[in-house]
């Protein structure tokens, strides 16, 4: 039962989210009484769904970048060849987090100008440092017995990484994505303030037109999409954690 | 047989396998100990190459073992360590047949060699091939850790310390199964361990090493009788030798004609054991029985001091 | 002696070889809107100057890719940041026309990158000296003072940025407060509540699971929705209830923003204080209790002292997060450099964003270099750190 119960709110929560994506009309009673009497409750400039979804494939397609390249460049750094790398990695990871967000797609916007550009280079920029930190962690902290056995049994250095390595990292390595797709689900809204298509639209509309509702609805939308991709990943890293003897 | 020549090691300034030379008779159980730090591992690691040595060569069954790249002379050769090293995320099967499938072998011929394993290291290979390592004891997941060292029938198994986690009660058992297989395979046995009682138990010849050096390669009993230096005798402890000169023979050979009363012994038990078993009951004299439990003779306490004197 | 290959340095050296030869150095544009002109760097800076330059990459790269000792890397990756810094203000007064106020004169990718990569070589050798917290906080103070130097001096005057903050100083300085007074004063806030909260969490541990989900949830409502969000009840409150207006709570302006952001660090404060408590040995604490400590007493005495180094590693994230944060005040009148960025953005002027980032960035770096600082110090000496 106290397993049962959180996912059955989560399923709820889902549910509520897809009907109002599909139907968003059927919620105006709920949304009508914070807002002016002839404003609109509900978002009317574009479709809430296509936004949403233009929303999730923006931050997917910067997460996917971020991390094959973050993965790539920890499994580089970890190897013997790219030792050298690691410290200035760490330490460039270490700056790098201090980087604002909002500075970062400012900082893209003169180099490649409007549109989902900017927000795409810095979700993606930004998207990397967890991960790459996660990855380098996982590769690095593996229990030196489980390492010597993978030499000890022949395996070559492709193999060690692609059968041992990474499998055992891989719940760590889930985490810093989790925490990336969680910050990219949010910042993401501010790239429409350089002309993405994302909820942040409604959010803007409504501070624009002064429409409490719009900034409601867009907010939550991004808030529950967050909470839920959270709750999925979290799981996932426990099944994945469980089966790697970690749990 | 494993020839090692001229090997060297070095780090840096330092020396950790300082020019050693052996030769490992086939189809035996050599144990190196030494204080840590003394290069006995390091040595050891030499021979499947995680180690690759400054100077030297070493010969397995006359081939130069830089003959072949690291990793394919890795998987001919078993490898068991201390704390098992167990893949987590893989199933105890699985782990097991590590080996054989980097080899390529034919999936019937590995889930049938995958079961010969568990069930000739008392593991219900049902239940317990599915399971995960950190769902076994200690004891098992050790087992399984020699299993997978052993898989790919290989003809030489090195291990590291690999009793060191073990309590006491489950690494003697330990020890006496891996004596079993190693009668069972044949295997060449290459053991590293700081622990004199396990080297004495285990051992047909013992290399003691020293600051990167073997001060003494010899059987235990002529390693009792004649240790080489100061360095050995103190490593064997002056008050142990006794003890140790009988727990390196069975009770078989010290059997002698006659019948006694009590509880009988078994004739591959240990001549310490023996001893020990006729001074907890008080008697001087016990039967031994056959592994058919035919009587064969009895010790006695007498003839046992006889053993356990400095040899002339 | 042998030459050795520095494999991160042959990485330096490709950035810094295409960006001093390769990339433009600068970017010159007849007014403040127009697309600009690149300008290579023997273009960008009077003959001598130029093909100077060029020599003395040449000789950096050389040192860069060879094994050459730590110290020389690092001399050369500061004196070289520092020239290009002085060379880039040169090249803006040489490339303006005379008595032309509207050319304006940025930074190209090539500057950039060869920046970039004198700094990553200042940065590796930094590393490899593992400086102590001290010496750290003494070069942060080194390289601010240089910088505050070259703004006053009048060595970046002809740069565009600096043309921006010309025709606003009064407003910088007085967004530059606002943004600080956002950031610090919501921190100060989140201590001084997170902290009782976050205690309180570790001694009743029925609340604990329930009031960090609340706090997790807060951090996943996008912040300009969250500063939105809050325009209405602060609205309300402003009207409703007696004197708040008069201590500056309105709907929108700083108010919102000010709440959003200590809603935002009240996670951090109160998640690390738990596990900062909870990391607490068991030992310590039976200890005290042996010795008769009252809870109080352990709490002060044994516990917070402990936990202390996790609590400021909490405190440093939330600064570093609020000062990046409290741009995005802007959007709801809250001011803060935001401003600058948004007001840019408005008008496709890129380099107002930048008046607006960058001292943002720098803010951001100065804390949590400074912070982490801290943190080492305390956690060397736990003792003295309460």
């Amino acid at each position: 039962m106290r397993r049962f119960l959180p996912n059955l709110l989560r399923l709820a929560t889902l549910a509520v989210l897809v009907v109002f994506l599909f139907r968003p009309e059927l919620f105006e009673p709920l949304l009508k009484p914070l807002v002016q009497a002839n404003a609109p409750a509900i978002y009317n400039q574009g479709s809430l769904l296509s936004l949403t979804l233009s929303h999730l494939a923006t931050v997917f397609a910067a997460t996917l970048a971020a991390t094959i390249v973050a993965v790539g460049l920890a499994i580089l750094v970890t190897r013997p060849i790219g030792a050298e790398f690691l410290p200035l990695s760490r330490s460039l990871v270490n700056i790098g987090q201090t980087f604002p967000p909002v500075a970062v797609l400012a900082l893209a916007v003169p180099a490649v100008g409007f549109g989902e550009k900017p927000t795409l280079i810095a979700l993606f920029l930004y998207g990397l440092l967890p991960i790459f930190e996660n990855a380098m962690t996982g590769l690095s902290t593996l229990p030196p017995a489980i390492v010597e056995a993978a030499r000890g049994t022949g395996m070559t250095g492709w193999q060690r990484l692609t059968k041992v390595e990474l499998p055992l990292a891989l719940p760590v390595v889930l985490a810093g994505i989790r925490l990336s797709v969680t910050i990219s689900l949010a910042t993401a809204t501010i790239g429409s303030t350089v002309a993405a298509k994302t909820l942040g639209e409604v959010i803007i509309a409504g501070l624009q037109s002064n429409n409490l509702a719009f900034v409601l609805q867009g907010g939550l939308v991004v808030a529950v999409l967050a909470v839920l991709i959270y709750d999925a990943f979290s799981a996932l890293e426990r099944v994945l954690a469980r089966r790697a003897g970690r749990g | 047989m494993i020839e090692i020549e001229a090997i060297t090691k070095r780090y840096g300034d330092t020396t950790v396998v300082d020019d050693v030379s052996m030769t490992i008779a086939p189809h035996t159980i050599t144990v190196i100990v030494g204080t840590s730090g003394s290069g006995k591992t390091t040595l050891m690691r030499m021979i499947n190459r995680l180690v690759e040595p400054s100077e030297g060569t070493i010969r397995i069954d006359g081939a130069d073992n830089h003959a072949i790249p690291g990793h394919e002379l890795r998987r001919r050769i078993g490898y068991a360590i201390q704390g098992h090293g167990l893949f987590p995320h893989r199933t105890v099967a699985q782990n097991i047949a590590t080996v054989p499938t980097l080899l390529g072998w034919e999936r019937r011929r590995i889930d049938a060699k995958v079961e010969e394993l568990l069930s000739l290291f008392q593991l219900d290979a049902a239940a317990f091939g599915p399971r995960y390592p950190h769902e076994l004891s200690g004891g098992q997941q050790q087992r399984v850790g020699v299993a997978r060292a052993l898989a790919a029938e290989p003809n030489i198994l090195l291990m590291d310390e690999p009793f060191g986690a073990l309590d006491p009660v489950i690494r003697a058992k330990a020890q006496d199964d891996l004596l079993a297989i190693q009668r069972h395979f044949g295997t060449t046995i290459v053991l590293v361990t700081h622990d004199m009682e396990e080297a004495f138990h285990l051992a047909d010849k013992i290399a003691v090493m020293d600051k990167g050096k073997i001060v003494q390669y010899a059987a235990p009993e002529e390693m009792l009788v004649n240790p080489a230096t100061d360095f050995v005798e103190t490593l064997i402890g002056a008050g142990e030798r006794p003890f140790r000169l009988l727990s390196v023979g069975t009770t078989g050979e010290a059997a002698e004609a006659g019948t006694a009363d009590g509880e009988p012994l078994a004739a591959d038990a240990s001549q310490r054991d023996a001893l020990s078993a006729l001074l907890w009951s008080g008697r001087d004299a016990l039967p031994v029985v056959g592994a058919d439990g035919e009587p064969i003779g009895r010790v006695t306490l007498a003839g046992l001091a006889r053993r356990a004197a400095r040899p002339q | 002696m042998t030459l050795r290959i520095d494999k991160l340095g042959v990485v330096i050296a490709a950035l810094l070889a295409y960006g001093a030869f390769v990339a433009p150095f600068a970017n010159f544009r007849a007014n403040r809107i127009v697309p600009g002109e690149a300008r290579t760097i023997l273009e960008a800076l009077p003959s001598g100057l130029g093909a100077a330059l060029l020599v003395f990459v040449a000789v950096s790269l050389v040192v860069i890719v060879l094994k050459t000792p730590t110290l020389l890397r690092l001399v050369l990756g500061l004196a070289a940041t520092l020239a290009l810094a002085l060379l880039i203000g040169l090249s803006a007064r040489y490339l303006t026309p005379p008595e032309n106020t509207y050319a304006r004169v940025a930074p190209a990718s090539g500057f950039w990158l060869t920046s970039f990569a004198f700094v990553l070589l200042t940065a590796d050798a930094l590393t490899r000296l593992r400086l102590s917290p001290y010496a750290r906080i003494a070069l942060l103070a080194a390289v601010a003072a240089a910088a505050a130097g070259l703004l006053l001096s009048g060595a970046w005057d002809g740069l565009s940025i600096l043309k921006e903050y010309a025709s606003r100083a009064d407003t910088f300085w007085l967004e530059a407060s606002r943004h600080v007074v956002l950031a610090l004063g919501s921190l100060a806030a989140a201590a001084l509540f997170g902290l009782p909260i976050g205690i309180l969490c570790h001694r009743v541990e029925a609340l604990r699971a329930g009031v960090l989900n609340v706090l997790n949830i807060i951090q996943t409502i996008p912040s300009i929705a969250l500063f939105g969000l809050l325009i209405a009840p602060l609205g309300w409150i402003a009207v409703h209830v007696p004197g708040a207006s008069a201590i500056g709570i309105r709907g929108i302006g700083a108010a919102p923003a000010f709440v959003a952001l200590f809603l935002y660090s009240l996670l951090p404060v109160v998640a690390n204080t738990v596990v900062g408590l909870a990391g607490v040995p068991r030992d310590a604490n039976e200890a005290a209790r042996g010795i008769g400590m009252t809870d109080r007493q352990r709490l002060f005495g044994v516990e917070l002292p402990l936990a202390f180094p996790v609590i400021l590693t909490g405190i440093r994230i939330v600064l570093v997060q609020n000062i990046g944060l409290a741009t995005i005040a802007a959007l709801i009148g809250g001011g803060g450099f935001g401003v600058f960025v948004f007001q840019g953005i408005g008008q496709t002027a890129m380099d107002l964003v930048l008046l607006g980032a960058v001292p943002t960035v720098a803010l951001a770096f100065a804390a949590a270099v400074v912070l982490d600082a801290a943190t080492e110090l305390s956690n060397s000496k736990p003792g003295r750190a309460a």
